[in-house]
């Protein structure tokens, strides 16, 4: 996949190079998908996309963004006003959730109340017709495959939350379904549990083959667990790739900032020579491979990670400059420094070696740096 | 804090109240305790004996027993229409329709008409149309409009706090709307419904006015009490039969206070804090300790 950033500044109608697709009707396909409600609110504007059978797909973005709305339609809880969804060559629009071969982990998980664990997750079993004994026999199976067999009688209300959540989650499980949809699933949990969940939950897709769509606004969720991430913004796919893509080289303006740790230049091109244009922000300059004529208005990034600093008083006039160090947050494995350019925030992070050394500079100017290959242009 | 005199007003509209709410019923249990000589009012004869109470059950006073009768299927009646109607207006009005505003307003307009006009009101329009009112038709009606408010209500109150999603987990699971009805949504509003009916019974149990003049020939208990009382001489079994009505009523709220306290445990208990590692595969905690 191409990530160098097309020249016509299109940002939405991220059309994804399909993963592993047998190249006809196999997987999930959403063309052309719009929802507009009533009242004219587009939640939902031209979504093409296609999911491979067995993939992580993490739909990403802030709130409000159409993330739900998306997963609705897929979910058969919502209709598209426009475009059709398919899934391996069959179209779903119109098909009532009953009748889809995808279920959801709601949003609050939604466990029945008044039914114990055993109940909740044969309910499925029991809607396809399946007898008493069968049925009970695969939930407990199901409900062991997430560790919680000694729970089968307890109502939901007895549960903590992550406990609900592998309710939930062997619930959907346990009818076998083409693909399962999780309406951020980690909402309701504590930090720790949700860093475990995370790994639980991907060993189990991992095992099972099943297709995953997960919708969240954690980055950091998204870059851990997905095989690809949708980036959406407005009702728009803003970009769609591999957790390594969106981390490395984000496509436009919208995706550098909402991936966190990178540093954008916007403002005209002032010199452009020999596939190299250098871009004037407010007040740092930065030179970038790229083909742009001068005077255009135009973005570039770099990563925090990228960035050189050392504590010399000279800069250099490109790709670099002098920014003042404000706090020097210790990670563990690395360093994050919030540095200000004349007001202008600025991320570096550098090796946790360097803690204490960089630490004495804070309240203080210090320089920072980065090589030309380390920039890259974004659309706007 | 609160002021010696605020404490002192205070408590004299508390015991104002209470003496409005519970004196009457007081000075009616006291006389229904009299001897055989007792009299209507006060003072008090041959306290304390139970002869008011078993002359309830005298050949004399077939009447009120036919008239408990009565009241006790026409409220049951009732109960089980307003429930009934409660649940559904109370699922049509999870959604917003055209007109629903207006209907709102209009189901509870008869909250606030007095009772006494839509007695004779009906009763006007059914020598008007050559109907005859009676107990299961006209009285059963202006009943069932009465109490239906209320339950109407409760069940708006229900539906606002219910969690409808998981009637969407419900039919993603394969469930049609009926069987969703019937296995979720149903099971947790139940209570709710059920308080509606309870409503519907107390209302219908101690309706007076609107029912009035709408009864045909026969008499409900409120009916027989009035027509007793209206009689020259009051005999003390009145109180008695106020007393085991009240009691009666006392019980009904007991019931439902029941019901409700067990389905608000049901829903208030707090989530068990089981410990999280002990639920989890020891592969998992392992893998999420060495992946951090
Ligand atoms: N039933 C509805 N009627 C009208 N507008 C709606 C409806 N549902 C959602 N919207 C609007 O559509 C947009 C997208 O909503 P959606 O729930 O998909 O966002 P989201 O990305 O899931 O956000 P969050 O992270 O907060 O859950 C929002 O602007 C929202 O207000
Ligand atoms: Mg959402």
């Amino acid at each position: 996949m191409s990530t160098t950033p097309a020249s016509q500044a299109t940002a939405g109608a991220a059309s994804a190079a399909p993963v592993g697709s047998s190249g006809g009707g196999s997987g999930l396909h959403l063309d052309g998908v719009y929802r507009v409600f009533p009242g004219g609110v587009v939640a939902v504007e031209d979504v093409n996309l296609h999911i491979a059978n067995g993939e992580y797909v993490v739909f990403l973005g802030p709130s409000g963004c159409g993330k739900t709305t998306t997963l609705r339609m897929i979910g058969g809880h919502d209709e598209p006003s426009q475009g059709t969804i398919s899934l391996d060559g069959e179209i779903l629009n119109g098909v009532t959730p009953a009748k889809r071969p995808v279920t959801t982990v709601f949003q609050h998980f939604a466990l029945f109340p008044h039914r114990n664990v055993l109940q909740n997750v044969a309910f499925g079993l029991k809607m396809r017709g399946i007898g008493k004994v069968e049925r009970e026999k695969q939930a407990r199976d199901a409900i062991d495959l997430v560790g919680l067999g000694q729970m089968a009688n307890r109502k939901p209300r007895e549960l903590s939350s992550g406990q609900q959540q592998r309710v939930a989650l062997s619930r959907v499980l346990v009818t076998r379904p083409k693909a399962i949809l999780l309406d951020e699933p980690f909402g309701d949990l504590d930090r720790l549990l949700q860093l475990r969940m995370r790994v639980e939950l991907r060993a189990l897709q991992r095992d099972l083959g099943i297709t995953f769509i997960h919708v969240t606004h954690n980055q950091e969720e998204a870059l851990s667990m997905a095989d690809r991430i949708v980036v959406m913004d407005d009702g728009r796919l803003q970009q769609v790739g591999t957790p390594t893509d969106l981390a490395r080289h984000p496509k436009n303006v919208f995706v550098a900032k909402f991936m966190g740790d990178n540093n954008t230049i916007r403002g005209p091109v002032v010199e452009s020579r020999d596939g190299v244009v250098t871009v004037q922000g407010k007040l740092l300059r930065g030179a970038v491979r790229g083909d742009l004529p001068v005077g255009q208005e135009t973005a570039m990034t770099i990563r925090a990670s990228a960035v050189q600093v050392s504590t010399s008083p000279e800069a250099a006039a490109v790709n670099a400059g002098r920014a003042r160090l404000n706090f020097a947050e210790y990670l563990g494995d690395s360093v994050k420094l919030h540095l200000d350019v004349q007001g202008e925030p600025f991320l570096a992070k550098v090796d946790e070696a360097r803690y204490a050394e960089i630490r004495a500079f804070e309240g203080q100017d210090v320089t920072v740096s980065w090589n030309l290959e380390d920039g890259q242009l974004l659309e706007l | 804090m609160v002021s010696r005199r605020t404490k002192w007003l205070l408590g004299i509209f508390f015991g104002l109240f209470t003496l409005f709410l519970y004196g009457p019923m007081l000075a009616m249990a006291v006389l229904s305790l009299q001897g055989p000589f007792g009299s209507q009012t006060f003072p008090a004869r041959g306290l304390v004996s139970g002869h008011w109470y078993s002359e309830l059950f005298a050949d004399s006073l077939q009447g009120v027993r036919d008239a408990t009768g009565v009241s006790i299927r026409l409220s049951l009646i009732v109960a089980a229409i307003t429930a009934l109607l409660s649940m559904s207006l109370g699922m049509a009005f999870r959604r917003r329709f055209r007109g629903s505003g207006i209907l709102f307003y209009g189901i509870l307009l008869s909250l606030m008409t007095p009772g006494i006009l839509i007695s004779l009101g009906l009763s006007l329009l059914s020598y008007y149309v050559g109907l005859d009112t009676g107990i299961y038709t006209t009285a059963l009606g202006v009943q069932v409009v009465w109490a239906l408010p209320f339950g109407f209500l409760v069940m708006t109150a229900v539906f606002n706090r219910y969690d409808a999603r998981a009637e969407e987990a419900a039919r993603d699971l394969g469930a049609s709307s009926i069987v969703t009805f019937r296995e979720v949504t149903l099971p947790i509003v139940w209570t709710g419904v059920f308080g509606a009916g309870l409503f519907g019974f107390t209302l219908a149990w101690n309706e007076f006015e609107r029912t009035f003049l709408v009864a045909g020939p026969t008499q409900t208990l409120p009916l027989e009490i009035f027509r007793i009382t209206s009689a020259s001489v009051l005999r003390p079994y009145v109180y008695s039969l106020g007393v085991l009505t009240t009691l009666f009523s006392f019980v009904l709220i007991a019931v439902f206070m029941l019901v409700s306290r067990a389905s608000q445990r049901r829903a208030e208990s707090a989530a068990v804090k089981a410990d999280e590692a002990a639920a989890l595969p020891d592969a998992a905690v392992a893998a999420a300790a060495a992946g951090d």
